[in-house]
């Protein structure tokens, strides 16, 4: 790991113009939906609501289906998340530190599954698990979740293990730790921060993955997205989606306020550049 | 105390290249040994092997008259320094000493003395709650020895520790490693390419070349009495001057000695500070340049056969370039098929 010593600040113009556009295109569609979500009565051409209320918040949070698919959603990421960190990371840590025959082309067929058109994939793997009894239950749905993730959870780490100083881990051989330890204590905790990135982008790509979640799950399984999908569907009303999608933030920003606490400034970046 | 014994190791790489080929060497109790040589030299091979962290093809080695060959480094009486310091960034400076006596399960108030009492040898007292990246590269460098020192190894192994460093932080800390190495009596193996290093810091220098020992002595015999050409080209600067001995004399078109040796090729070689000049009309010799550093000055000589030769002299004033001189080497030796064959008594 590089020493970081930040450079004294001074005014970047082109800095400021960029982070002004980026939150414009960033935060402004989220502002509106914000507002959105509060609105009771929002006619064109005002610019802001006449009527701002929680009627649609009620609503929302009163119907049981809403509570579940969070409930469900919140799992069923944790689930994948530990599932495919259980998998994933020995896998990462042997391509990372072996050399064995096939690495290479194994190595990047976790990247085919997503170089190539994901819903005939889909489509595919849902009707094997149509004969498998898998469609419509949580463990398919955790199963096809898995397999996504799969790519984060595998070039992130690979990233993050390739980047550990080997003489770090042989130090630590050298004043009596063996080879599990050596992993245990020095290792993994110098890959922690980027790994942590790879799990939090795991966490939060399996609660917002909607394709595999509603071709496997439906009609028994309804994640988040895809209730709010059915919502929009159903009745096209604008305070609906934006309840549900303001609710979905929340784990989000959960996630993101996780990330910068045990992450902190550089690690998604080391993620990406190894 | 403990001593290391090398014999007869070799390390052949995957692709075939012979890394090390059959060295042996013996080190004495509390000796420090240095392996010079150039890069790819076989000397950090050399190293890691005696650290456990590459297996030797062939031969063994022993500390303490223990065969070690095939032991892992954990399982090794040996300590290690690192080029590159290899602390560990995650733990603070306590934690980096503390983690090979916590491994051993030591009390922790015989932890915290033995952390306490190695920052002080190395003069880092009161930085046990820094984190390793919020010292300067010479601290970095001392928690790293003293890492290795808190285990009180039979054998310090230092792998280039100063390689990093700014020249004026190196210098300081060999003479700080040496006197902490005299003061423990700590057997020590230390690997450099800087010759000062060696020639400041060793006990015994061990130059090596092509994955074999060249000569194995006292620092000022490595400088004195080359075995080899390489040895003499290596060290210091010398001067080497192809000729051939005929009836007891060495002849070249500019230089002639006085060479007991048997006849045929012969490579003469002398040290700047050895080879005197004498100005001369008809000398042989033409002065290319002078260069002035006060305390003494260099002066650089053509051959007329395009060998170019260094000459250390006290004054720079009598020689100015175009200049003709004559050559008088007070001290030499020379060479015949990569072997010394004679060198001249009176050698400085």
């Amino acid at each position: 790991m590089t020493q970081h010593i930040a450079p004294p600040r001074r005014i970047d113009g082109t800095g400021i113009l960029l982070a002004l556009v980026l939150s414009i295109v960033v935060v402004l569609p989220l502002l509106v939906v914000g507002v959105w979500a509060f609105t009771e009565v929002w006619r064109y051409p005002n610019v802001l609501p006449q009527q701002f209320g929680l009627r649609f918040w009620e609503q929302t949070l009163n119907r049981a289906d809403v509570w579940n698919a969070l409930w469900l959603s919140l799992t069923l990421s944790a689930v994948v998340t530990l599932a495919s960190a259980v998998i994933c990371l020995p896998a990462a840590y042997a391509f990372a530190r072996m050399r064995f025959p096939g690495r290479d082309i194994l190595f990047f067929s976790f990247l085919a599954g997503h170089a190539f058109p994901k819903f005939g994939l889909l489509v595919a793997i849902a009707a094997i698990f149509l004969q498998l009894d898998l469609i419509g239950t949580f463990w398919g749905v955790a199963l096809i979740q898995l397999v996504n993730t799969l790519m984060f959870m595998i070039w992130i780490p690979v990233a993050a293990f390739q980047a550990v100083d080997r003489r770090m881990e042989e130090a630590a051989r050298d004043v009596g730790a063996g080879p599990f330890r050596v992993f245990w204590s020095i290792t993994l905790p110098q890959a922690a921060p980027t790994i942590a990135a790879a799990l939090l982008l795991t966490f939060v790509g399996t609660f917002y993955e909607t394709e595999g979640a509603w071709l496997i799950g439906a009609p028994g399984i309804r994640t988040m997205p895809v209730l709010m999908i059915s919502f929009i569907n159903n009745q096209m009303v604008i305070q609906f989606g934006a309840v549900l999608s303001v609710m979905l933030w929340v784990p989000s920003f959960i996630a993101l306020m996780f990330a910068r606490r045990v992450i902190g400034g550089n690690a998604f970046a080391k993620g990406f550049g190894g | 105390m403990s001593k290391l014994s090398i014999r007869a190791v070799s390390k052949v790489f995957g692709a075939g290249t012979t890394a090390v080929d059959s060295v042996s060497l013996d080190v004495a109790d509390g000796e420090l040994v240095c392996l010079l040589g150039p890069s790819g030299s076989g000397k950090s091979t050399l190293l890691r092997m005696v650290g456990g962290f590459e297996q030797p093809s062939s031969g063994t080695i022993a500390i303490d008259d223990q065969d070690v060959t095939r032991l892992p480094p954990e399982q090794r009486p040996t300590g290690m320094v690192f080029q590159s310091h290899a602390l560990w960034s995650h733990m603070n400076v306590f934690n980096n000493l503390a983690f090979g006596l916590k491994l051993r399960k030591r009390p922790a108030a015989e932890i915290r003395d033995r952390v306490e009492g190695v920052l002080e040898l190395v003069g880092l007292k009161g930085y046990d709650r820094r984190m390793t990246n919020e010292l300067s590269g010479g601290q970095q460098q001392r928690v790293a020895l003293a890492r290795s020192l808190i285990l009180e190894p039979k054998i310090l192994l230092l792998d280039e520790p100063f390689a990093s460093l700014d020249q004026h932080l190196r210098e300081r800390l060999r003479e700080e490693v040496r006197d902490i190495q005299l003061r423990l009596k700590t057997t020590t193996l230390f690997v450099t390419h800087g010759q000062d290093e060696a020639l400041s810091m060793a006990d015994r220098i061990v130059v090596m070349q092509n994955g074999r020992t060249e000569q194995a002595d006292r620092p000022e015999i490595i400088y004195r009495d080359p075995q080899t050409p390489f040895v003499a080209g290596f060290i210091g600067t010398m001067n080497f001057v192809e000729g051939r001995v005929e009836n007891g004399r060495f002849v070249h078109p500019d230089l002639s000695v006085v060479m007991p040796v048997s006849d045929g090729p012969v490579t003469l070689a002398v040290r700047p500070e050895a080879l005197d000049l004498i100005s001369t009309e008809d000398g042989a010799a033409v002065v290319h340049r002078v260069t002035d550093f006060g305390t003494h000055g260099l002066v650089d000589l053509h051959l007329s056969d395009g060998t170019r030769l260094k000459s250390l002299v006290r004054s720079p004033e009598p020689f100015s370039s175009g200049h003709a001189v004559d050559l008088r080497p007070r001290a030499f030796a020379a060479f015949r098929d990569n072997v010394k064959l004679y060198r001249s008594s009176d050698a400085a």
